[in-house]
């Protein structure tokens, strides 16, 4: 049932390769969620080409969005507010969300609120149970590898970020070294389900304090121990070195997310992005924090790529703060989640 | 009718609004800035200013390419995502073809073109054909030498418009002669109100299925294509 008071928040996401819309009730119940992916297009580039992705994204949007608006049997009379991801993402591509969403607020008078891409990451959580803070969020995708700290919905502070890849670029990368299909990711996940950590490789603590992260080394300590093994015409197992790989980015990221909980005391951990989707991570980050007392929420695997529910829902944040975009919102590629 | 023009392919950014075949409101800047902060802002401008609003309008018309990747796609976004959300039709027309206009009284041939880098242009040739404005040659993305020795053949003056004509100048010149006209400042700047004038009279499309004209695949997928033959 629709009570007059509620809150319907059509949600717009076209930051990579997926044209996505979404509508999500009072912040926390998902109506109807469409994910146009364009993977298969970009499998044959052995990457996503933003060219092709943003022609893509203006071939699906309006379909895209008339499903979601189908699905949950809402017009435009019925909605609250257009949320949109403002950023971080291909600029070509935000772009089309971007106008898209302008367009409607538009032609229906609707209110506009922008979104960080990253915040609706850690809001798909939102989406599975509520949020306590303090909360410390692990962020883990193609672009991201953070650790955020929540005091309340909307704040934002970055403790950790990468300084070089993220993990989940260091993924595909090492996929791309062993030649695997795009997108590596899951099938290094896979790989490493059925090798053993035997090989050695490094972990990247950097400074004793200090919640950043490091995969450039050891992606190329990958690189580096194949290159060896076939200068001595010995064999390497590839689900062995998968697996070492694995072990070495999880190894770290669970750590310093166990760590960071400690010191800031949090009430919850949100495992937020696409390398959340990862089973090895997933298990481990698990058995780390049972009985710790902290309690730690991973959503499913469909919030945890990318969709437009977790913008819809992030946008409520920042639409019951106030916050509104005008007719000149653009597309930022380099958006900063602590300014935004 | 009311119908909205919308063109932002190349660097004017052009709106018009048109009510009962009279073109009630202009608006054009030609400018490096960008269109994606600003076609909105001067869509909902020009609609208060000539006192119409959004959900009165019947149609919506776009400059549908080619012209800037980018460029194109912000109008047409805007454009099929208007023309959707309000249930009524889009016409796309040719960027090409709006900017040929201005050249519709001109005794010859009328070439638009705009620049495509590495030599090449996006091109075509108009002309009037039985007191008919029309395309006389097909648009295409071409070589610029190449489009001039084609243009050899024929004897008739050519007009060429459009605001990279600049950097293309001497060339021109020098394959044409004599016969080559340019264009003053205010003929290069497309025209929305054109663009109304031409959409208005054409079929609406629908607006889901509605996609630029890009007259080029995006680099990555030629190369692809092209190593798929070897
Ligand atoms: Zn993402």
């Amino acid at each position: 049932m629709m009570e007059l008071t509620d809150e319907l928040i059509l949600g717009i996401e076209t930051s990579c390769d997926e044209t996505a819309a979404a509508i999500v009730k009072n912040g926390t119940e998902l109506i109807s969620n469409v994910v146009s992916s364009q993977i298969e297009s970009h499998k044959r580039f052995g990457g996503v080409v933003p060219e092709i992705a943003s022609r893509h994204h203006v071939e699906q949007i309006t379909i895209v969005i008339e499903e979601a608006l189908r699905q949950g049997n809402v017009t435009f009379e019925d909605l609250s507010a257009i949320a949109v991801t403002e950023g971080p993402g291909l600029v070509g591509a935000l772009l089309i969300g971007v106008n898209a969403a302008k367009a409607l607020a538009l032609a229906h008078s609707l209110p506009l609120v922008a979104v960080h891409h990253i915040a609706g990451h850690i809001y798909a959580n939102r989406l599975e149970e509520p949020m306590e803070f303090p909360l410390l969020a692990l962020v883990v995708s193609g672009g991201h590898t953070e650790l955020i700290i929540m005091e309340e919905h909307g704040s934002y502070e970055i403790i950790g970020e990468t300084r070089d890849d993220a993990a989940g670029e260091a993924y595909d990368k090492v996929a791309r070294t062993l030649n695997l299909p795009y997108p590596g990711g899951p099938h290094i996940d896979k790989m490493a389900g059925e090798g053993k950590p035997t090989i050695n490789l490094p972990r990247a603590w950097l400074e004793a304090d200090s919640y950043d992260f490091s995969f450039s080394g050891l992606k190329s300590s990958v690189i580096n121990t194949l290159h060896n093994a076939k200068q001595r015409d010995e064999a390497i197992n590839p689900n062995d070195l998968a697996a070492s790989f694995q072990e070495s980015v999880i190894d770290v990221l669970v750590e310093k997310t166990s760590r960071a909980a400690k010191a800031y005391g949090v009430k919850q951990v949100v495992v937020a992005g696409g390398v959340a989707a990862n089973k090895g991570l997933r298990e481990r980050l698990q058995e780390k924090f049972e009985g710790s007392g902290i309690p730690l929420s991973i959503p499913p695997l469909w919030l945890c790529t990318d969709n437009a529910a977790m913008i819809a829902a992030a946008g409520s944040v920042e639409y019951q703060k106030g916050k509104r975009a005008t007719m000149k919102l653009n597309g930022n590629p380099g958006l900063d989640l602590e300014a935004y | 009718m009311k119908a909205l023009a919308i063109d932002t392919s190349n660097l004017v950014m052009g709106v018009a609004v048109i009510v009962d075949g009279r073109i009630v409101g202009e608006l054009t800047t030609n400018m490096k800035k960008n269109h994606s902060v600003r076609l909105m802002p001067a869509i909902e401008e020009l609609l208060n200013e000539v006192e119409v609003e959004a959900k009165e309008l019947d149609r919506i018309i776009v400059a549908r390419g080619p012209g800037s990747y980018t460029g194109v796609r912000i109008g047409v976004t805007i454009a099929k995502t208007l023309a959707w959300s309000l249930k009524i039709p889009i016409t796309g027309v040719s960027s090409l073809e709006v900017l040929a206009r201005n050249g519709k009284y001109f005794d010859g041939l009328v070439c638009p073109l705009f620049d495509a880098r590495r030599g090449q242009v996006f091109t075509g040739l108009y002309g009037n054909v039985s007191n008919h404005f029309q395309l006389v040659q097909e648009e295409r993305i071409i070589l610029l030498t190449d489009w001039l020795t084609m243009l050899r053949e024929d004897s008739k003056r050519v007009l060429f418009l459009g605001n990279d004509l600049e950097m293309h100048q001497a060339i021109i010149k020098e394959g044409l002669g004599e016969r080559a006209v340019f264009g003053q400042a205010a003929d290069h700047n497309p025209r929305a109100s054109e663009l109304a004038s031409l959409g208005q009279a054409r079929e609406g499309e629908d607006p889901h299925t509605f996609t630029p004209s890009y007259l080029r695949l995006a680099e990555a997928e030629a190369k692809w294509l092209e190593n798929q033959k070897k």
